[in-house]
């Protein structure tokens, strides 16, 4: 159990410190990111603390916030995340997910790949309209957000392979 | 009680959610607020370090252009000074520095955004060195923004590409006034509204600050017309600009300072008081 705990705190720190360090100053055509760092969301244990999973991802958005000059924007997307993941978990691994044991930092299957697929989704477009904050970017938000998406997975899909752990 | 109690415990979870989504939604709606929350925002203590340190290496890769950047200015000023002859132009510009109207301040840029609707950039100098709200920010080529928030060491920027940022500026040629937008597009491209259609305007014609605002001096440099289209429903001109400056690639900027500007607001609040 403790050693979850000490998992979850170093992937906070490290995807943060990564997303900060090296993904910030990534800028396909002007204005795609890639934003790998709510891969902590993903990873968080199935069954563990709700409450301080909310609360964990209500700091890591503010940590972003803080970095990238945007109120509350992250702070909200990330929540969001986070409290749909259970249904998102419903939706990708049937309903008896809980008595089964999810390990998402496995190899790429179908089921594992679309829970990925709608995080990162309902993630950025909850970001890209906060940030926007208008109507008349409806386009805009649009194309943000499939094009971000795009690069998220792909930046998230390369972190989970380089981080498996124990391989037997 | 015991009821509320139950349902407390039940919807634990929903309720902290919704209370910590209170507070982000507060926190973004007041972010979108001209002057913002000084707590979240990238000047604090702990993320101006952070940035000045991935700064600080970065700054190596792209010193060959900034060292460019800065030969190139030492050269125009140096002409300038060569240029004047006359040792009595010299003699009157020491005279007139007591009552110089703006100072400079040389700071770095050591984050910059540009991706997003609501820019900023933050400088390595703050309230120590003198910078305050709402102070002019320019660099060698033209205009970059305008300062929001400053900690003691570092301050934030509101770059011109951000929705938020309106700033006075004129056609050169004309004196013909308008407000400097951004429409949240293109890096390269800024937006002046408000032009009269009276406005004689050709392409390419250079676009300056007005001198109108206190923040900025007149005639800092901006752009070029690169668009002239004129809105249908209040038959102004709306001008696309072309910057000067390329925004994805700043290194020195300089902050200038206006010492006769509590001066001029006091004055302003009078005449509008009486």
């Amino acid at each position: 159990m403790n050693s979850t705990l000490l998992v979850n705190i170093s992937r906070f720190i490290l995807l943060l410190a990564v997303q900060i360090v090296i993904f910030n100053n990534m800028n396909f055509l002007g204005f795609i990111m890639p934003l790998p760092y709510m891969l902590f969301i993903v990873l968080y244990p199935v069954n563990g603390n709700r409450a301080a999973l909310l609360l964990a991802s209500f700091l890591l958005g503010l940590t972003m916030d803080v970095f990238s000059n945007s109120g509350g924007v992250h702070a909200a997307a990330c929540l969001t995340l986070a409290y749909l993941r259970p249904s998102i978990f419903k939706f990708s691994f049937g309903i008896s997910y809980e008595y089964q044991t999810i390990k998402l930092n496995d190899v790429l299957t179908p089921e594992r790949f679309s829970f990925i697929l709608i995080s990162v989704v309902i993630h950025h477009f909850t970001l890209f309209i906060l940030e926007a904050f208008q109507v008349s970017f409806f386009w805009d938000i649009l194309i943000r957000t499939l094009l971000s998406t795009v690069f998220t997975i792909i930046s998230c899909i390369i972190i989970i392979y380089l981080i498996k752990p124990n391989k037997r | 009680m015991q009821q509320i109690f139950n349902f407390i415990f039940r919807n634990s979870t929903r309720i902290l959610f919704l209370l910590l989504l209170c507070i982000s939604f507060l926190l973004t709606i007041q972010a979108h607020s001209y002057h913002r929350s000084k707590i979240i925002s990238s000047a604090n203590y702990l993320s101006g370090g952070v940035y000045e340190n991935i700064n600080n290496v970065s700054e190596y890769l792209n010193l060959k252009t900034q060292n460019d950047a800065l030969a190139i200015e030492n050269a125009r000023l140096k002409s300038i000074l060569f240029a004047t002859t006359d040792s009595i132009s010299i003699t009157k510009l020491e005279k007139t520095k007591e009552n110089q109207p703006y100072d400079i301040v040389v700071s770095k840029v050591i984050h910059n955004s540009y991706n997003v609707h609501e820019n900023y950039l933050t400088l390595n100098s703050g309230a120590l060195q003198g910078v305050k709200s709402d102070m002019g920010v320019i660099n060698n080529l033209g205009l970059v923004g305008i300062i929001d928030n400053t900690s003691p060491k570092y301050s934030t920027v509101i770059s011109i590409l951000n929705v938020k940022s309106r700033i006075n500026a004129k056609i050169k040629k004309s004196n013909h006034f308008g407000s400097l937008i951004w429409d949240g597009k293109s890096t390269g491209f800024v937006q002046l509204i408000d032009v009269p259609r009276l406005a004689a305007i050709r392409k390419g014609d250079t676009i300056v600050t007005g001198g109108q605002s206190v923040i900025f001096p007149e005639n800092i440099n901006i752009g070029t017309i690169d668009k002239v289209e004129i809105d249908d429903q209040t038959h102004y001109y709306t001008i696309t600009v072309k910057l000067f400056n390329d925004m994805t690639n700043l290194g020195h900027v300089y902050i200038i300072k206006s010492n006769n500007r509590e001066e001029l607001n006091n004055l302003e609040k009078t005449t509008k008081n009486e």
